[in-house]
């Protein structure tokens, strides 16, 4: 496409729109998005024959109405906010990590390894740095080899991270099945340092959740993102990278660095998500413990609108949704969140847009 | 091992992929991103099974699978012609709906969460080792008639033309929009009977079945970059990895978890451009305003 006045007017700029546009745009695609989900699932619940009024509330009891609930959905919501951050860090820099699933698996199972070979007694803080550090290089190895591959090849991230996921999870069943394994199960022994302490140690009515620690550097891992991408150097490279390769490029920027840097780093985040079930849930790897929560990521990035603590906000709404799936099956099944899942990333992709074209053409007439 | 019974599995797991390879290099050709046939075949298999299930003859089952196909197509031209949403975004969703509608009905009309109710197919002639079932020789047909239709007819002049430049088809008078239009429906339908024939042969709908088959055909269709003889080719060398590995599994000197990761990192090294640079049609990918 040749780049027409036309063109450039709908390509986001960096920041010469005034902040109430651009907070239009950011928000309104996540309210339409979530607009649809509620219509599609009005339709499911009813082709159940169930009132949606009804599993509507019972799905909010089920979540926020009681602290065993709402402590799910913060332990939920921890590895949702690890692995949409990854999402989201990948496409500010235009690279698409679907890879999520593999690199979180691999970030359990090197955080397992690393409790494991901790002596116990080992403090808290050195154990917790280790095996984060260890869970990042595994998940950024993972990383790196799709950014490697696009960089050196041009081999599509989207498709290298789809067969990765594959490669990576067959990989660690055949450690665990092979290797690792406590007999007659698919995990690993507990591991000797590094347990989180759980929500429930400090407030008593959050007994049998799984909410830890790991929510803390969650958000921790949020503000750093945050500052790298919007206070760093490397953040404002990797930005304009995603906005304009060609144009970064021309800045005076290495663009594929740029990319081997935010994919690795991606992967590094996912990574680091295993640790909230590794540490502060089950204290072992478990074979499959990863399954759903990457894809789940790429939903959390969108609806978040790749900003850090939009996603913060957006793992709440699927951790929620995840958590309510569970509070209705009696009567409708969980499945109804996998459909809306998918409904609501289509309907943020497709208004986005929408949304930025109508509300251009409707400034520009109230220009006129 | 038997040369004529591992060519003659070669060509039942080829099947899957020959199909939806084909709709995918119509619609990228068209300039539309496939990364929805894993999508497209999931939700063909499981309408083949209710289908056929609820009538009692596979034809119906097909029939019904081809609009399986058609209805995640249908969403995702939708979204991304008329509404121009970005392709990978909504490809890599299309997937995720297609596993959630699946598993959703799946317990809606099946109750059950891992596996339909066993269905019947084509064929059955043990001797006859699979080529009694006339959707083989339909898969073996797809890429040969996508071929001609993409070389040989206006349509796949115009089809090309929207996905090589766009503009210029436009000046000339075709209508982008509605070629795209139909060339995501045609890959809808014929990766809806990629999924058909692999519900079909299995005689039943199991949870996410498809199981990375349509990611496995995109790479084909860039491995062979976006010819669909070539396409084919690749699909049946994927499918030689794919019968080894079944073959090799008796065998204990190699783990099977590595003999499973071999289509996989053929395909990785397909994409790493082993076999020349890849150059995508022009305006892959690209909305057309």
């Amino acid at each position: 496409m040749t780049a027409s006045p036309a063109a450039t007017d709908t390509m986001p700029t960096f920041a010469a729109t005034p902040w109430r546009e651009r907070a239009e745009e950011a928000l309104i695609p996540p309210l339409v998005a979530l607009l649809v989900a509620l219509i599609c699932g009005d339709l499911l619940i009813l082709s159940y024959g169930q009132s949606p009024a009804v599993v509507y509330r019972l799905l909010l009891e089920g979540t926020w109405g009681n602290a065993y609930g709402f402590g799910q959905v913060l332990y939920k919501a921890t590895t949702l906010a690890f692995t949409g951050l990854a999402v989201s860090f990948g496409l500010r820099a235009g690279l698409f990590n679907i890879g999520g699933e593999s690199q979180l698996a691999a970030g359990g199972f090197a955080a397992a390894l690393m409790g494991l070979v901790l002596p116990g007694g080992t403090p808290l803080a050195i154990a917790l740095v280790l095996c984060m550090a260890a869970a990042g290089c595994a998940g950024g190895a993972v990383g790196a080899v799709p950014a490697y591959l696009k960089t050196r090849f041009g081999a599509h991230e989207v498709i290298v991270t789809i067969m990765l996921n594959f490669i990576v999870l067959a990989l660690l069943n055949w450690f665990i099945a092979g290797h690792l394994h406590v007999p007659e199960t698919l995990h690993t022994p507990e591991i000797h340092a590094g347990v989180l302490p759980r929500l429930a140690d400090l407030d008593p009515r959050f007994h049998g959740s799984a909410a830890n620690l790991g929510l803390l550097v969650a958000l921790i891992v949020a503000v750093a993102v945050w500052f790298y991408l919007f206070r760093a150097r490397g953040g404002y490279e990797l930005r304009a990278v995603g906005l304009q390769p060609e144009a970064a490029e021309y800045g005076g920027i290495n663009v594929g660095r740029v990319w081997m840097k935010a994919l690795t780093f991606s992967g590094a985040i996912a990574g680091m998500g295993g640790i909230n079930y590794v540490l502060g849930y089950k204290h072992y790897y478990e074979d499959g413990f990863a399954s759903g929560a990457g894809f789940m990521g790429i939903a959390v990035a969108l609806v978040g609108r790749n900003h850090p603590f939009g996603v913060l906000l957006a793992a709440f709404f699927f951790a929620t949704l995840s958590q309510g799936g569970l509070a209705i099956h009696a009567f409708v099944p969980k499945q109804m969140m996998d459909v809306l899942q998918g409904v609501v990333i289509i309907a943020v992709a497709t208004s986005v847009p929408e949304v930025r074209r109508v509300l251009r053409s409707a400034r520009r007439r109230s220009d006129a | 091992m038997n040369p004529v019974s591992f060519l003659m599995q070669m060509i039942r797991i080829a099947i899957p992929y020959l199909f939806a390879a084909s709709g995918g290099v119509v619609a990228e050709r068209s300039g539309i991103v496939s990364l929805t046939l894993e999508g497209f075949m999931l939700g063909g298999a499981f309408a083949a099974v209710v289908g056929t299930h609820y009538s009692g003859s596979p034809w119906v089952g097909v029939l019904s699978g081809m609009l399986g196909g058609l209805f995640f197509a249908a969403i995702h031209a939708i979204t991304t012609i008329r509404y121009r949403a970005d392709q990978v975004v909504v490809g890599v969703a299309i997937n995720l709906l297609a596993i959630g509608v699946t598993r959703f009905f799946l317990k809606l009309f099946f109750a059950s969460s891992s596996n339909s109710p066993r269905v019947t197919g084509f064929g059955g002639n043990i001797k006859a080792g699979g080529f009694d079932n006339p959707l083989l020789w339909l898969g073996l047909l797809a890429a040969p008639a996508v071929a001609f239709v993409i070389y040989r007819t206006p349509f796949g002049l115009r089809v090309r033309a929207a996905g090589e430049h766009p503009q210029a088809a436009e000046s000339v008078g075709v209508s982008v929009k509605r070629v795209r239009y139909l060339a995501v429906a045609i890959s809808g339908i014929l990766a809806g009977l990629g999924g058909v024939y692999l519900a079909l042969d299995q005689h039943q709908f199991t949870d996410q079945m498809t199981a990375g088959r349509g990611f496995i055909a995109i790479s084909a269709v860039i491995f062979g970059r976006w010819n669909p003889i070539r396409a084919a080719l690749a699909c049946l060398l994927f499918a030689a990895a794919e019968t080894l590995q079944i073959q090799l599994q008796g065998n204990h000197a190699i783990p099977s978890q590595f003999i499973e990761m071999i289509p996989y990192i053929l395909v990785i090294i397909a994409l790493a451009g082993v076999v020349g640079k890849a150059v995508p049609p022009a305006a892959l990918g690209k909305a057309e305003d």
